[in-house]
């Protein structure tokens, strides 16, 4: 007889693969980045791009200097693409790479790669830019303002027109109806702002599997309900900053959420609450990408208390208990 | 108090759902049971599956006739072995079981005329206990796959348990076999009066049997057939797996919860497979002991799935010769593809517990990566455990968070190891802590 496989059973294997699952995450953010272009020109793509093929680059040279093997997975694609996308469009290239190489080899590699870093690399990045970059990545631009630059160039003023997040908005000025907060058609940053085409990424998300819903939802209803019972605008609240693209893309990275259902639900609450006493308490307009940072730090935690019991599981008898602890 | 309870029973079904859902390849399904030809030598082993294993009675050089008593064991958990085939024993021998021990084994001959061993009578059966005896007489082991002795089963202490539902399970989840399925179709009169045997001996008042509701045929063929008693119902299973484990099986049909090292007579239920019923009551006409079985023949490179009756010891060699095969199997693997075994050994024989043998050419086979932690194995685990945390703390050798993280409640249905994206070996991982926990007990009482 010719030779035999011999294996630990199961025999069969599903078709998910790790590949499968970020090509899936990248499919969902698809719609956001094609509404980024739209919204804010052809440089919203190159910062994309730019910022994906950086991560990779830097995946790769790490993989090369610490001599792992050198296949590597979509996973730096992921973490490169949403970091562009809480970039504003008019964010400088190099800084943005720096922006990469924080997220991979600092917050990702240097605690083991992919699966083990504690915190979101994306996040984690995003804040460090934004606070050595303050000016350059508050620069809330305004949807369309491409299209508006080029009448501007030849008039001779300023091409760029700066607003703030719709968050941060004075008493008096015009709050954008629905419509325009779904289409994205306001202030922001590059991916954030097409509420719609986050939200169409987050079914896709929901119905391949990839994720499950508890996050999200128990992040933006906490939210909503915040907002609501602090009398504020509930929409503008839910809609208008970066909380859509958070909850549905940054919450939900799996090596730093809890992995028990309830634990993802104390997580999604637990970043709801953050981001209301940071957006009503601190001079900071948004506060998502800190609760999600916070909350990824506390997820040992949550873990450990919400280890869901086993079926059947029996608590010992405390007689037992104390023999074991005499022996 | 009862609300309480009820909403916590709605909540843990919505929390926890099994959700793992295999492709059937249930090949076999409608193609009817065949007898094979006698194969040229069985090689029977003296273990199948649990309980110690038996004694030879007979020695190299006798001759056997077909259903003749050739090992026994004192032992309680045990059940006796009787010869498949006339022939001569030509030789004693250690072969390398599925489960990694070496097994004695004796080597059969057959001879061209079979004869029946004589002393093959009826058994006689007035009460439950001359009933248990004559279990333990036929030599039957649970032909569901885990091979627990029938006799230790079924005689259950009567005082200490008070059984209320017969379960008989028919759930077959594992893909490919399709053994129960056709001892449904073909042996349902069988089954039922196994069913009336067992319930009037043990006095169940009432028996389910329970189907997966992806085989419609059985399920009607079934209810046409228990149309007439009262007490004996058909339940349709949803399509999931591990559906047939007992404790999922009991969940399932009655909502119990049977706990951690606990036997499923703790809540009221004795589950008897459905191939086993229907020998029990062809056992107790004819009195011929357990020497044939059936099983399922496929794969990938087979060419007509098929389902065959096949002496017990058949070893694979042989079955080979009377199997159809497209091209040479780099995969042969006795049971289904979830829970079954590897084989490497040609003369490997079928066991008692053997219910396929699949073969399979270029399978996909996949690289282990890092863990993402996406939690689809704490999804699809029915026992409620993580997975993905026991295999951290088995790599750590952390004793305490193993029995903590109940490693003990896993039933290596391999459900983890399936979904799991990363395709690391998870089932392997339990079976290697619950190893590693005995170990330490052992040291520990020393």
């Amino acid at each position: 007889m010719n030779k035999l496989i011999v294996e630990n059973s199961p025999h069969i294997r599903s078709k998910h693969t790790t590949d499968k699952i970020m090509a899936r995450v990248l499919i969902a953010l698809s719609p956001a980045l094609i509404m980024s272009v739209y919204l804010f020109g052809l440089r919203a793509f190159a910062l994309s791009v730019i910022c994906v093929l950086s991560c990779m680059v830097f995946e790769i040279l790490y993989r090369r200097f610490i001599k792992k093997d050198k296949e590597i997975d979509l996973s730096p694609a992921v973490t490169g693409l949403l970091l562009a996308f809480c970039l504003p469009v008019t964010f400088p290239f190099y800084m943005a790479v720096i922006g990469c190489f924080i997220a991979i080899i600092i917050v990702k590699q240097f605690f083991g790669g992919l699966g083990q870093n504690f915190a979101n690399p994306a996040v984690t990045a995003r804040i460090v830019l934004f606070i050595s970059f303050t000016s350059e990545s508050t620069y809330y631009v305004n949807a369309f303002h491409h299209k508006e630059a080029v009448t501007d160039i030849t008039t001779g003023a300023t091409p760029l027109i700066s607003g703030a997040t719709p968050l941060a908005l004075e008493a008096g000025e015009e709050i954008p109806d629905l419509i325009q907060l779904l289409l994205g058609r306001h202030s922001g940053m590059l991916g954030e702002t097409c509420a719609l085409a986050l939200i169409i990424g987050f079914v896709y998300m929901v119905m391949t599997r990839v994720i499950r819903p508890v996050i999200p939802l128990a992040y933006v209803g906490t939210v909503a309900l915040g907002a609501f019972l602090a009398g504020e605008n509930v929409l503008l609240h839910v809609l208008g900053g970066g909380l859509i693209l958070g909850a549905v893309f940054m919450a939900t990275d799996y090596a730093t959420t809890p992995v028990s259902i309830q634990g993802k639900f104390v997580f999604g609450v637990g970043c709801g609450l953050i981001t209301l006493v940071i957006r009503f308490y601190s001079d900071m307009p948004e506060g998502v990408s800190f609760a999600i940072l916070i909350m990824n730090i506390l997820t040992f935690y949550i873990d450990r208390f919400t280890t869901p019991r086993a079926f059947g599981y029996k608590k010992p008898a405390p007689k037992e208990v104390k023999q074991n602890g005499k022996s | 108090m009862e609300g309480v309870v009820k909403i916590k029973n709605i909540y843990t079904r919505l929390m926890y759902k099994i959700h793992l859902k295999l492709p059937h390849h249930k090949n076999a399904a409608e193609v009817r049971t065949k007898k094979m030809d006698l194969p040229a030598h069985v090689i029977v082993g003296m273990s199948h599956g649990i309980g110690a294993p038996c004694i030879p009675v007979v020695s190299v050089g006798d001759r056997v006739k077909t259903g003749q008593l050739i090992a026994d064991s004192d032992a309680f958990v045990s059940a006796p072995i009787y010869s498949g085939v006339t022939g001569k024993v030509t030789a004693e021998k250690e072969i390398m079981g599925l489960n990694g021990r070496l097994n004695k084994s004796l080597v059969i001959e057959t001879e061209n005329n079979q004869i029946f061993d004589e002393n093959i009578t009826p058994p006689k059966v007035t009460n439950r206990d001359d009933f248990i005896k004559a279990i333990r007489k036929s030599g039957l082991v649970g032909l569901g796959g885990a091979g627990f002795p029938s006799h230790v089963k079924i005689g259950y202490d009567p005082e200490k348990y008070k059984i209320d539902t017969l379960i008989i399970n028919a759930a077959e989840c594992e893909p490919y076999i399709t053994t129960d399925y056709c001892e449904m179709l073909e042996k349902g009169d069988d089954i039922i009066k196994g069913i009336k045997l067992i319930m009037q001996y043990c006095e169940i008042p009432k028996a389910v049997i329970a189907i997966e509701k992806s085989n419609p045929n059985a399920v009607r063929h079934m209810k046409e057939l228990t149309e007439t008693e009262k007490d004996i119902n058909v339940w349709k299973l949803k399509t999931e797996f591990p559906q047939g484990a007992e404790k999922v099986l009991i969940y399932s049909i009655t909502g119990r919860v049977v706990e951690e090292g606990e036997l499923p007579l703790s809540v009221g239920c004795l589950i008897v497979n459905v191939s086993s019923a229907a020998f029990i009551s062809r056992y107790m006409e004819t009195g011929i002991p357990l020497i044939s079985r059936r099983i399922t023949v496929d794969g990938n490179i087979v060419n007509k799935p098929s389902n065959i009756i096949v002496p017990i010891g058949t070893p694979l060699s042989e079955l080979m010769k009377k199997i159809d095969l497209r091209l040479q199997p780099d995969r042969i693997i006795f049971g289904g593809p979830m829970m079954g075994h590897s084989v490497f050994d040609p003369d490997t024989p079928i066991s008692k517990t053997t219910g396929a043998v699949l073969f399979f050419k270029d399978m996909p086979r996949h690289k282990m990566t890092a863990c993402i932690r996406c939690g689809k194995c704490i999804r699809v685990c029915s026992m409620r455990l993580l997975p993905t945390e026991l295999e951290k703390a088995y790599d750590m050798r952390d004793l305490k968070r193993l029995v903590r993280l109940s490693v003990n409640s896993c039933m290596e249905c391999g459900s983890c190891s399936y979904i799991c994206p990363a395709k690391r070996n998870m089932a392997e991982k339990n079976r290697l802590s619950k190893e590693l926990l005995r170990d330490n007990q052992e040291i520990n009482k020393k």
